[in-house]
């Protein structure tokens, strides 16, 4: 494939250098403004650099975006790299654009507007964190002064011997009263005693600090549980 | 009418002051605040500091209720960033796009954008001038 890289900063410079050295043996060529970074591509990867704006027609047509197979925008700047893939798209037909993106709110927008990838490290260090949570269990959403009582979220796993019990059924720790669940969908219950836990439940719930364990083994435990008495 | 502005510079501070004097409910964003020292002290519309290719911030000025955006920081990508943002995700009915570079202007304009290439319009005026009182001679100039 003939691989277009616009930026030379370490997430260009890498890209490139992966790119070369992957077994398909691809075609790549990385678009650079600063002087710097362009020699420095050249020496460490070769004669692999062009120097320019990757988004002025005069760079574009001199780097053959006409016959690329994919343009990948990695500066630093999501404004810079919607414009490379839009351009690449309406004016060179290139049939793959891939856009780094710093705030993945833009993710959106991106998308609509055409671009085929977007790939932020912002949300993907997020997803890894959201990733984590489970296996945390629990998070502090609010301590609350003076009572030691604070405000928890549990997360029911798939397998939690909750599932499909009734809230009457649960031996929740003393001072533990679960406030509301919000389904895997987002809608939010109001939980009574006859509400039904189910499967990646977000569970609200007011606990004592102490008591905290006790109500993420009550909720998240797969063995039969034996959180009691605390 | 509500008219949201980005960008501060000569352009933007005079447009926003034009608009201002004629009653407009204007706002400018600028991503520095120096920038608002461009604007009369009677200006009477909003300033708000902040980056506006950033959605939150054009949440924040209210952009869903503008009937018309105008981009023209010095930067032709910022510019079709948030015009593109302000037509898409805000449903702007009116949005107006300052582009420099004359070929990415007439992409973005085939891409259905309302967009200005000051360098076109500038050419074209001196073009003008020139054609109009042609250099004769030692002739002095006139208007």
């Amino acid at each position: 494939m003939y691989i277009i890289v616009v930026g030379a900063g370490k997430v260009g410079y890498y890209l490139a250098k992966e790119l070369l050295e992957a077994p398909e043996g691809h075609e790549v060529l990385i678009i650079e403004l600063d002087a710097a970074k362009v020699e420095r591509v050249t020496q460490e990867l070769g004669d692999i650099a062009l120097r320019g704006d990757g988004c002025e027609a005069a760079t574009m047509e001199k780097a053959g975006y006409g016959r690329a197979d994919m343009v990948i925008a990695v500066t630093g700047d999501d404004e810079d790299n919607l414009v490379v893939c839009q351009v690449a798209k309406a004016k060179f037909s290139v049939p793959r654009t891939v856009a780094r993106i710093n705030n993945p709110k833009n993710e959106t927008i991106f998308k609509q507007l055409g671009i085929d990838t977007t790939v932020s490290a912002t949300a993907a260090i997020l997803a890894q964190i959201e990733q984590e949570l489970p296996i945390h269990g629990l998070i502090q959403l609010l301590g609350l002064k003076g009572g030691g009582l604070e405000i928890v979220e549990v997360k029911v796993p798939q397998r939690a011997s909750v599932v499909g019990k009734r809230i009457s059924e649960l031996l929740l720790p003393q001072q533990s009263l679960i406030t509301l669940i919000i389904d895997s969908d987002g809608t939010p219950r109001v939980p009574s005693n006859d509400t039904v836990i189910r499967a990646e439940d977000q569970v609200i719930a007011v606990t004592r600090r102490e008591t905290e364990d006790a109500l993420r083994a009550v909720l998240t435990n797969s063995s039969s549980p034996d959180a009691t008495g605390h | 009418m509500k008219v949201v502005i980005m960008g501060c510079g000569r352009v933007g501070a005079t447009l926003a002051t034009w608009l201002d004097n004629d009653g407009h409910d204007v706002t400018v964003i600028d991503i520095r605040p120096d920038a608002f020292k461009r604007l009369p002290a009677e200006f009477k519309g909003r300033r708000h500091a902040g980056n506006a290719i950033d959605q939150d911030v054009l949440a924040r000025v209210g952009l869903r209720q503008a009937d018309a955006f105008v981009a023209v920081t010095q930067g032709d990508n910022r510019n079709v960033m948030a015009t593109q943002m302000a037509k898409h995700l805000f449903g702007v009915r009116r949005t107006l796009c300052r582009i420099y570079d004359p070929i990415r202007e007439e992409i973005y304009r085939d891409l259905g954008l309302e967009t200005i290439s000051p360098t076109l319009v500038g050419a074209q005026l001196l073009m003008d001038l020139l054609d109009k009182q042609p250099v004769a001679g030692d002739g002095e100039t006139e208007a």
